[in-house]
């Protein structure tokens, strides 16, 4: 049992926390490509640029979260949101609007996201230094341990405080988003508009609206992602290549230009890499007596080692690109 | 010509001088004379070498990008891979592994991995035996598991065997330009993997993909260190001219200079035939428009294909020059920033298309990379000055590694201004018009 427990925590709560990130990451990409048809690659780097700006606001008030009973990351995380749901529609004004209005090919747009990519890299990295930081400046990671009540298990389910609230604020996002998009008008002309972009304008739908308005969801989302990623670990300004993939893997998987699709993208995704990387010996070893003499078991039984964890995300973007390229929720553009 | 109604662009432009490209070029060469006059001929002719080894990579991002209209974001895994051939057959063989057993059983592990191999893709087919498709597929897919554990453990074994014993398996003592040839080769046989699975779907995909497989080539450089010693890096690496040590730096360099420039001749003048022939008017009528030449019977796919390979052997062969030049192998070396983006910038400030331009990008760009450096430190220091004496700031340490990213910066920028102000570059390729 406690190798089972070992398993809880290596691969059900990892996954679910790798998971819920590249979830939330995804839908932002899958709204960009449904609205503007295009692969927005300055995604991850919003992300950043997110929980830096939560960094930046714990440092100069660090204290401001003891009022809340709360870390004050947290408490700052609906302003990041804001500054950067600014920044991602200040960002569409002044380089991807200009370019749309030109009637670029789609593949241009994405070459114009990979600059905002590097300026965005360049700024963050000007100003916090290339080093990893905590998030927690003033406030203690709480850890949760619990041994659950059976016969000889010793080994506790570890949890820890920002894991919680990854999960809580997860939870929060797909359900408002889920709402926004069926419920209220902005979001069902939204749909309208990733659907079809002429019919949706002939209909009186004010594109412009819809577009600056994708932009804000997706810069807050951006910001959710990027910070409960760094709360969980720390941040660092260089994540954001590693983060790619991941997600536009997830997107892919999920079916392009599909919300839903890409929150199970995320999680296949997520799980996949958890999954790969455990390492199957300690499942197997209390069955070690029973197996015959021929099959000695190396130490050794992850599929690939964590240093070649980015190899799991593009095993299944290939895949996936050679068998069903619609993703699995047969999204509408390939 | 004599239809009144003809349109300007339909008429056969007159031979004209060439005064763009001559201003340009003689304002590149003014640029070179300057560096060479404050800082050295040794430094100056580095600088040329390595900017004639990006010229190589351009061409290869050029005629993807240029030519065919396909966006390779991961021209460092491309650069990397050609890096790592040229260093494992140039550099000298290591006795404390050839002289044991360890290569027969390396070579017994691979021959497990082609065992295993056949053994999947045969069970792959067993529905031509009268198995059903979906029991085939779940045989396939355990078998595929079950010999991937059996194999990936023998090599972990075998690997493992080997940095204890022998550190890593060393070089093959052949020249260089044999490495350079095989890693063109490499690099070429990785871009049909990858263009095989995308060119059929939207050109996003072969963005992301590519940009994944880069990053999987530098991690598994960076971690094999039975095959490249890691992080420990390799150097030195031997040259195909005579080194630094016989001949002085300045005259070495030029002589490496030479054979690159040699190198850039040859696939200058075969990419320009390529281009005025029947085979590069079709790939540029494909870029063009896809669905009409489609109509005239062109396998659009499979000229993607081949144009896509085509640039990833060059950026193999450039990455294998720029390897060796640098006489160090080092997989961490290999950045998005310095390999990618910067090849992107050569390329779309240059002329994508036009072969010319983008030479004239490699080395501008290159120049002003390198001479940005000593700027930005400067400009930070002066920043720093001021901010403490005047408003008395308090900067942290490490304002020196802070300033480098603020080139990166200007990179991010330069590539979304020119996309807006400059699609075209600044020497345009030129469509030739037959009125």
């Amino acid at each position: 049992m406690n190798e089972f427990m070992f398993f809880i925590n290596n691969v059900l709560v990892a996954g679910s926390v790798s998971g819920s990130i590249y979830a939330i990451g995804a839908v932002g990409v899958t709204l960009v490509f449904s609205i503007m048809r295009f692969a927005h690659f300055a995604h991850a780097d919003m992300m950043t640029f997110g929980a830096f700006m939560v960094l930046a606001l714990t440092t100069a008030f660090p204290a401001a979260g003891a009022g809340f009973g709360m870390p004050t990351a947290v408490v700052m995380l609906p302003v990041a949101m804001a500054l950067t749901a600014l920044l991602a529609v200040g960002i569409d004004k002044a380089f991807y609007k200009p370019l749309r209005a030109h009637g670029v090919k789609p593949i241009v747009l994405v070459i114009g996201s990979l600059g905002v990519t590097l300026m965005l890299q360049g700024v963050i990295r000007l100003f916090a230094g290339t080093g990893g930081q905590n998030l927690y400046v003033d406030d203690r990671k709480e850890i949760f341990r619990m041994v659950l009540p059976l016969e000889g298990v010793r080994v506790p389910v570890v949890i820890t405080e920002p894991q919680l609230y990854l999960f809580v604020l997860t939870l929060v996002s797909v359900v408002a988003l889920h709402l926004f998009l069926n419920r209220s008008r902005l979001g069902k002309a939204m749909r309208a508009m990733s659907d079809n972009p002429e019919l949706a304008q002939a209909s009186g739908i004010n594109t412009n609206t819809i577009v600056a308005v994708t932009w804000v969801i997706v810069g807050s989302l951006a910001a959710i992602a990027g910070t409960l990623l760094s709360l969980d670990v720390t941040f660092k300004p260089d994540l954001s290549f590693f983060l790619l993939l991941p997600i536009f893997a997830a997107a892919i998987v999920g079916g392009v230009g599909h919300p839903y699709g890409a929150i199970a993208g995320g999680f296949v995704v997520g799980f996949a890499e958890t999954l790969a990387v455990f390492n199957w010996n300690v499942l197997l070893r209390p069955y070690r007596d029973s197996f015959p003499d021929w099959l000695e078991l190396p130490s050794n039984l992850a599929f690939v080692g964590t240093e070649y964890k980015i190899v799991v995300p593009f095993f299944i973007l290939v895949a996936i690109l050679i068998w069903r390229p619609t993703g699995i929720f047969k999204g509408k553009v390939i | 010509m004599n239809t009144p109604t003809a349109s300007p662009n339909e008429i056969a432009a007159p031979r004209r001088f060439p005064l763009r490209e001559v201003v340009l070029f003689a304002i590149l060469l003014v640029a070179v004379l300057g560096v060479y006059a404050l800082m050295g001929a040794a430094y100056s002719t580095r600088m040329l070498v390595e900017a004639a080894c990006y010229a190589i990579l351009a061409l290869g991002l050029t005629i993807q990008w240029g030519y065919a209209g396909q966006f390779n974001a991961g021209v460092m895994g491309f650069v990397a891979l050609g890096g790592f051939c040229a260093m494992f057959f140039s550099i000298p063989v290591n006795d404390a592994f050839w002289n044991t057993e360890l290569p027969g059983e390396l070579g017994r592990v691979l021959l497990y991995v082609v065992g295993a191999v056949l053994a999947v893709v045969g069970a792959s087919k067993l529905d031509r035996l009268g198995v059903p498709k979906k029991l085939r597929s779940v045989l396939t897919v355990i078998l595929a598991v079950v010999l991937y554990m059996v194999v990936i453990s023998a090599l972990r074994g075998v690997t493992g065997e080997i940095e204890s014993r022998a550190g890593f398996i060393g070089g093959l003592g052949l020249p260089a330009w044999v490495g350079w040839i095989v890693g063109g080769a490499l690099a070429g046989g990785v871009g049909y993997f990858i263009g095989h699975v995308c060119l059929g779907l939207r050109s996003d995909y072969l963005a992301i993909a590519t940009l994944g497989i880069a990053e999987i080539i530098k991690a598994f450089l960076k971690n094999s260190d039975w095959l490249t010693r890691g992080t420990a890096t390799v150097s030195p690496l031997p040259w195909p001219t005579p080194g630094p040590a016989e001949l002085g730096f300045t005259l070495s360099r030029a002589l490496y200079l030479s054979v690159t420039a040699l190198i850039i001749a040859v696939i200058f003048f075969l990419l320009h035939r390529a281009y005025h022939a029947p085979w590069g008017r079709m790939i540029r009528a494909i870029r063009d428009n896809e669905i009409s030449s489609a109509a005239m019977g062109k396998d659009i796919n499979r000229r993607r294909l081949e144009i896509f390979v085509l640039g990833c052997i060059l950026m193999g062969i450039g990455g294998g020059v720029m390897t060796t030049f640098n006489s160090l192998f080092d997989p961490q070396g290999y950045l998005p920033l310095n390999h990618t983006f910067l090849v992107l910038v050569m390329v779309i400030l240059g002329g994508p298309g036009n072969n010319l331009g983008t030479i004239f990008g490699a080395v501008a760009v290159y120049i002003i990379w390198i001479m940005s450096e000593p700027l930005a430190l400067f400009l930070m220091q002066l920043v720093v000055n001021l901010g403490e004496g005047v408003f008395g700031w308090d900067f942290p340490a490490n304002m020196e590694s802070r300033a480098l990213q603020a080139r990166v910066l200007v990179i991010g920028l330069l590539i979304t201004l020119v996309l807006r102000f400059a699609p075209k570059g600044l020497l345009p390729e030129k469509i030739k018009h037959h009125g």
